[in-house]
C-alpha cells in the first residue's frame, strides 16, 4: 500500500542518517586509502611519495599478518563460545524463581559497565598476577601450582578477560528471548515425558536461536576491534601470541607512526570485515527473516 | 495449571545464582574494596579481603588531583548529547525502514552496521587532521559529532526492531482518520515505541560512556571525560593499584548506577528484535 | 585626530592586557609521582606568575606518548608544554618541532645540568627540553638475602656474579626469587633492559652499514645468558612483568636482587610502600666481559612544541619546574628525599640529600658512567642507550621485545626468537629505507 507519496517522505526521512553515516564512512575511508599508498611517517615530515602498493606488500607478507588473523579469529571466536553458552546457561538460572533474583540480575549485569582498560588492569594484575593475584593465592592456598595465565595461555586469558565484559550483554538479551518462551508448551512436553534436556534442545534451543544470531552479530563487531584489552595486558605477546589484526594496525599507527601502513592495514581489516560481515548477513538473514 | 515451584528446588537455585553472580560481580567488587587499602596492603599476599585499616587516603588523594566533576560532566554531556542526537537522526529513519520497507532496507541496515568495522586506529590520523582544520580538537562538539556517529547505526537498528513489532493496522488506522504523519508520529507511534527508544538510549549512553579511543585521542584538558580521568591513574612509576581502584570505583559509580536503577527498561528493550 | 590614536592605543592596550590574564598553559603530562607532586605545587608558579593560567593533561606513559606525538605532528597545536622523553628530544629537535629553549632565564644555570643528561636533550649545542627528573639503571638487592645467603655484591659487579647470588638467593619454597628482570614485551620494557644488558655483553643493535646484528654472537650469548638465569632463579610469570609488576613484587619481598631504573631506589627505600625499605643495598649496571655498564640514560623532559603561541609563557613555566629553586621548594614543603633527582650536579653535592636518599651517591656514579654517543664496545650508527634513537625503534623494539618475551615465557627457543628477530628488523630496516 506504499503510495509514492510516502515512499518519498519515508527517503527524506532516512537521508540524513543515511547520508551522515556515509560521509562518516567515505571520507576517512578515501583518506585513508590515500594514505596507504603512500611512504607516511609522521616522525617524518617530508619524504611522503608515492610508493604503489608498497605498504600493502609490507603489511600482507608481513609474517605477524597471518598469526594475527588467526588470533583474530580465535578471540571472537573463543568470545563468542564462551558468552554465547555461559549466557545461555545463566539466562536459564536467571529464569527460575529464587530468593533475591533481582539483586543477582543486577551483579550479573555490572561488568558491562565497566571501561575495558580498567577491566584489564584489574584482572591482569590484582586477579591473575602468578604471584601477588588473588588466583595464585587461591591455588596455592589449595596446593597447586599456580597458573602464570599471560604466559602460559596469553590469549585465553585475554579471550576470559573479554567474555566477562560480553556476558552480561550476551545473558541479557538471551535472557529477554527465554522469558518470552510460551510456558504452555514446555508444560506440554513436559506432560509427554520429554526430559529437561530433550525439552531443552528441541524447545528451548531453537526459540533462542533468533537471540543467539543477534548476540553474535553485534559482539562480532565489537569484537573484532579488541586491542586496549591486549595493549594493557601482553603487548601482543609473548611472541606474536596475542597479537590481532588491530593491535597489529595500532602498533603500526601508535608506535611506528607509520601512517602508509597502518592506512594499508587499516584497508585491508575493513576488507577482511566485510568478508566476515558477508557471512554474518547470511547467517542473520536465515534466522531474521523468519 | 501452574507448575509448581518446591522451596527445595528454589532453594537450590538462590545458591546457584548468587554463586555465579557473586563470581561475576567479584572483581568489580575486589576494585572497590581496594580503593579502601593503602597501596601497601593493595598488592600483599595473603590477600586482605575486609579486615584491613579502611582509609579514605586514595579518594583524597585522587580528589586533589583532579578536577573529577569537570571530566563527569564531559561524560554526561558527550554520552547524552551524542545519543539524543542519534535518536534524532534515527527515529525518522528506523521509522521509514520499519513503515516503508524496500527491498534495499535490510541492505542498508547491514550496510550502516558493517560502518562500525572500520578499525578506528586505522583512521585516527586523517580525522585527527580532520579536526584540527575545523577547530574541534578538545571540543565537546567533536566528540559528541564523533560519537553519534559511531553509535548510529546501534541505534537505527535497535528502533528499526522495535518499531516494526508496532502492528501497522494501528498506523492505517489513525491514517484513515486523517491522522497528518507529525500527528500519526507523536500520538500514535511514540507512545508505543517509547520503551524502545528508552532501552536504546540508555544503551548507547553506556556505549558511549565506555568509549575510550577517540574520547582519549581527541581530547586534552577541556573535554576529556573520565577515560581521559582513568588514564591519568593507570601504571604509573610506582604502586598504584589503590588509587587505580578508588578512580575507577569513581568512574563507574555513576554509570553503574544509572544502569541499575534503569534495569528494568534497559533488559526490556535489550532485544534488538531478537525476541518475536 | 590625536584624541583617536589615542583612544585605540588605549583600546588596544586594554585588549593586550586583557589577553595576558587570558593566557593559559595546557601542559600534558606522565602520571609519575614526581609530575603529580609538582601539578600540586602550582599554585606557587601562579603566584608569581598571575597571569598565566596552567590547565593540566596528565595521562599514563603510552597514551601521552601517543597524544603528544600525533599532536606535534600534524601540528594539532593541543599543548603549550609537553613532558617527553630522551628519545623523543633528538628525533624531534632535528624535525624542528621543538623550540629552542633559550629564554629559560638568568637562575636556569644550565651549567650545573649533569653533563650525560644535558647531552641527551640538545641538538647541536641548543637546549630543545629542560630536564625533570632522571635515571640509569642499577642493582638493587636485599642486603639481609645476601648475607643469609653467603654472597656478597660488590660495587661492580659482573653478571656472573650476579647470577651467582642470585641463585644462591632463591628459595621457592617460601616465594623468594633471586632475581628479578623485566620481560614484558614492550621497547620501554623489556628492550630497554635486554638492550642495555646486551650493551654490557658487547652487543649492538646494528653495525655501522645498519644491518641487524641479532645473528651474532654477542646477541645469543646475553639473550641465553637472561633467560637462563631467569628460568633458574625468577619469579613465575617473569614474562608479563614490567617496572610496576617488579617493583610489587621487589617491595613485598620476594626478589633478592632487581636491575632495573634508579628512580626504583626512592619506592623501595620508601617505609610506608616497602617491606624492605631498610634492606637494599645498591650496585652499578653488571658487565658482561666488557667495560660497559649498559648506557641506560633515561630523562623525563618538558619541551615547547614550535608552533606554540604562547612561547614566553611557557618558557618561564618550564624553567620555574626545572631550577634548583624548584627543588628547594619541594625540598621544604615534602623534603629530600622527593625532589626530582638525575638531573643537577648540585643536587649531588647537597650533603641534605646525601643524608635523605642512601642511593645519591650510587645513581650519580650511574648516570655519571651512562655515555648516550656512544652507547655499545663496537662502533654504531646511533646514538641512545637502552634504546636506538631513530623513529622506527618505538615498533621495531616492541616487535623485538615480543618474541624476547616469548624466549622467556618459553614458547620459542633463543635461536628461534633471535631468527625472527633479525628476519623482522631486516625487513623494517629495507622498508625504512636504512638498508639500500
Amino acid at each position: 500500500m506504499a503510495t509514492l507519496q510516502t515512499r518519498a517522505t519515508a527517503r527524506i526521512m532516512m537521508s540524513p542518517a543515511v547520508i551522515l553515516l556515509f560521509l562518516w564512512m567515505i571520507v576517512p575511508l578515501v583518506m585513508t586509502l590515500y594514505f596507504s599508498f603512500l611512504r607516511y611517517n609522521l616522525l617524518m615530515p617530508g619524504t611522503e611519495e608515492y610508493v604503489g602498493f608498497l605498504n600493502y606488500q609490507y603489511f600482507l607478507t608481513d609474517p605477524a599478518f597471518f598469526t594475527a588473523l588467526g588470533n583474530t579469529l580465535l578471540l571472537v571466536g573463543g568470545t563468542l563460545l564462551i558468552t554465547v553458552i555461559g549466557g545461555i546457561l545463566l539466562a536459564i538460572v536467571l529464569d527460575q524463581p529464587f530468593w533475591g533474583q533481582g539483586i543477582v540480575r543486577l551483579l550479573v549485569i555490572a561488568p558491562f559497565f565497566v571501561m575495558p582498560t580498567v577491566s584489564a588492569l584489574v584482572w591482569k594484575n590484582m586477579l591473575m598476577h602468578p604471584v601477588n593475584g588473588l588466583f595464585a593465592w587461591i591455588a596455592r592456598s589449595f596446593g597447586f601450582q599456580p597458573v602464570d595465565w599471560f604466559a602460559q595461555v596469553p590469549l585465553f586469558s585475554i579471550i576470559l578477560i573479554v567474555a566477562w565484559q560480553w556476558l552480561p550483554f550476551a545473558t541479557l538479551i538471551l535472557l529477554t528471548a527465554l522469558q518470552s518462551l510460551d510456558g504452555e508448551q514446555i508444560e506440554a512436553a513436559e506432560m509427554d515425558g520429554a526430559g529437561p534436556i530433550s525439552r531443552f534442545i528441541y524447545l528451548v534451543l531453537p526459540h533462542l536461536a533468533r537471540a543467539i544470531t543477534v548476540v553474535i552479530l553485534i559482539q562480532t563487531i565489537f569484537l573484532l576491534s579488541v586491542f586496549a584489552e591486549i595493549l594493557v595486558t601482553t603487548n601482543g605477546g609473548p611472541g606474536l601470541q596475542t597479537t590481532n589484526i588491530a593491535y597489529l594496525i595500532y602498533s603500526q599507527a601508535l608506535l611506528q607512526f607509520d601512517v602508509g601502513g597502518a592506512s594499508a592495514g587499516g584497508i585491508v581489516a575493513v576488507i577482511l570485515a566485510n568478508i566476515v560481515a558477508f557471512f554474518l548477513i547470511r547467517l542473520i538473514g536465515k534466522n531474521l527473516e523468519r | 495449571m501452574a507448575r509448581s515451584v518446591t522451596t527445595q528446588r528454589k532453594l537450590i537455585f538462590t545458591i546457584i545464582g548468587w554463586s555465579i553472580g557473586f563470581l561475576i560481580f567479584f572483581p568489580i567488587l575486589w576494585t572497590f574494596l581496594t580503593s579502601f587499602k593503602t597501596e601497601g596492603t593493595a598488592v600483599a599476599t595473603p590477600p586482605q579481603f575486609l579486615f584491613f585499616d579502611w582509609t579514605l587516603e586514595n579518594y583524597h588523594e585522587v580528589q586533589s588531583r583532579s578536577d573529577y566533576g569537570k571530566h563527569v560532566m564531559n561524560s554526561i554531556v558527550i554520552s547524552v548529547g551524542s545519543t539524543l542526537l542519534g535518536l534524532v537522526l534515527a527515529i525518522p529513519a528506523a521509522w521509514a525502514m520499519a513503515f516503508s520497507p524496500t527491498k534495499h532496507t535490510k541492505d542498508i541496515l547491514m550496510w550502516m552496521l558493517s560502518t562500525k568495522m572500520m578499525p578506528s586506529v586505522g583512521v585516527l590520523v586523517p580525522l585527527y587532521l580532520i579536526f584540527r582544520d575545523w577547530g574541534l580538537l578538545d571540543s565537546r562538539l567533536g566528540l559528541v559529532a564523533v560519537l553519534t556517529m559511531i553509535n548510529l547505526p546501534i541505534i537505527v537498528w535497535m528502533l528499526y526492531t522495535y518499531f516494526k513489532e508496532i502492528p501497522g493496522e494501528i498506523l492505517e488506522a489513525a491514517r484513515m482518520d486523517g491522522a497528518s504523519l507529525m500527528k500519526e508520529i507523536i500520538y500514535v507511534l511514540t507512545p508505543m515505541a517509547i520503551p524502545g527508544i528508552a532501552s536504546t538510549m540508555l544503551l548507547n549512553i553506556i556505549l558511549a560512556w565506555n568509549e575510550a579511543f577517540w574520547t582519549l585521542n581527541l581530547t586534552a584538558a577541556n573535554a576529556a571525560p573520565l577515560t581521559a580521568f582513568i588514564a591519568s591513574y593507570s601504571s604509573p612509576e610506582g604502586l598504584f593499584w589503590a588509587k587505580l581502584s578508588a578512580a575507577s570505583t569513581m568512574a563507574i559509580a555513576p554509570i553503574l548506577i544509572m544502569g541499575w536503577f534503569s534495569q528494568k527498561q534497559l533488559v526490556r528493550g535489550l532485544t534488538f528484535g531478537a525476541v518475536k | 585626530m590625536f584624541k583617536r590614536t589615542l583612544l585605540l592605543g588605549a583600546v588596544s592596550v586594554a585588549a593586550m592586557v586583557s589577553f595576558a590574564h587570558a593566557e593559559t598553559l595546557t601542559i600534558a603530562t606522565v602520571n609519575n609521582g614526581d609530575m603529580v607532586r609538582m601539578q600540586k605545587l602550582t599554585e606557587d608558579f601562579t603566584k608569581k606568575n598571575p597571569d598565566i593560567q596552567l590547565e593540566w593533561v596528565t595521562l599514563e606513559e603510552n597514551i601521552l606518548r601517543q597524544r603528544v606525538t600525533t599532536d606535534i605532528a600534524t601540528k594539532g597545536g593541543q599543548y603549550d608544554v609537553m613532558t617527553i622523553g630522551t628519545y623523543e628530544v633528538p628525533i624531534w629537535a632535528k624535525q624542528g618541532w621543538l623550540l629552542p629553549l633559550d629564554g629559560l632565564g638568568a637562575d636556569y644555570d644550565k651549567a650545573d645540568l649533569l653533563p650525560s643528561i644535558s647531552d641527551a636533550v640538545s641538538v647541536d649545542g641548543k637546549l630543545y627540553a629542560s630536564p625533570f627528573y632522571g635515571e640509569s639503571a642499577m642493582v638493587m638487592y636485599r642486603k639481609d638475602l645476601a648475607e643469609k645467603a653467603g654472597v656478597t655484591i660488590p660495587e661492580k659487579p659482573t653478571w656472573d656474579q650476579i647470577a651467582d647470588a642470585a641463585k644462591k638467593m632463591t628459595d621457592k619454597s617460601t616465594e623468594t626469587y633471586g632475581i628479578c628482570l623485566r620481560g614484558k614485551a614492550g621497547w620501554g620494557e623489556n628492550m630497554a633492559l635486554l638492550t642495555a644488558t646486551a650493551n654490557s655483553f658487547g652487543a649492538r643493535w646494528f653495525d655501522e652499514k645498519w644491518t641487524p646484528q641479532f645473528d651474532q654472537p654477542e646477541w645469543k650469548k646475553a639473550l641465553t645468558f637472561y633467560v637462563d638465569l631467569m628460568k633458574e632463579a625468577g619469579p613465575a610469570g617473569a614474562s608479563s612483568n614490567g617496572f610496576n609488576e617488579n617493583l610489587a613484587l621487589f617491595q613485598t619481598g620476594k626478589c633478592g636482587i632487581w636491575i632495573d631504573a634508579t628512580v626504583a631506589a626512592s619506592f623501595v627505600t620508601n617505609p610506608k610502600e616497602s617491606k624492605v625499605a631498610d634492606k637494599v643495598g645498591y650496585a652499578l649496571f653488571p658487565t658482561g666481559g666488557v667495560e660497559n655498564h649498559g648506557n641506560w640514560l633515561w630523562a623525563w623532559n618538558l619541551g615547547i612544541p614550535a608552533g606554540t603561541k604562547k612561547a614566553e609563557a611557557a618558557q618561564k613555566f618550564v624553567s620555574w619546574a626545572t631550577d634548583k629553586a624548584y627543588t628547594e621548594l619541594v625540598a621544604s614543603k615534602e623534603g629530600w628525599a622527593n625532589v626530582p633527582p638525575g638531573t643537577r650536579t648540585s643536587l649531588y653535592a647537597n650533603p641534605e640529600y646525601q643524608k635523605a636518599a642512601p642511593f645519591a651517591k650510587i645513581t650519580l656514579e650511574a648516570m655519571t658512567a651512562a655515555n648516550t654517543s656512544k652507547p655499545t664496545v663496537k662502533p654504531v650508527p646511533y646514538t641512545g642507550g637502552q634504546f636506538v634513537a631513530i623513529p622506527e625503534f618505538q615498533g621495531l623494539g616492541t616487535a623485538v621485545g615480543q618474541q624476547f618475551s616469548a624466549a622467556l615465557a618459553g614458547s620459542v627457543t633463543v635461536d628461534q626468537a633471535l631468527q625472527s628477530a633479525q628476519a623482522l628488523t631486516t625487513r623494517e630496516m629495507t622498508k625504512g629505507g636504512y638498508i639500500k
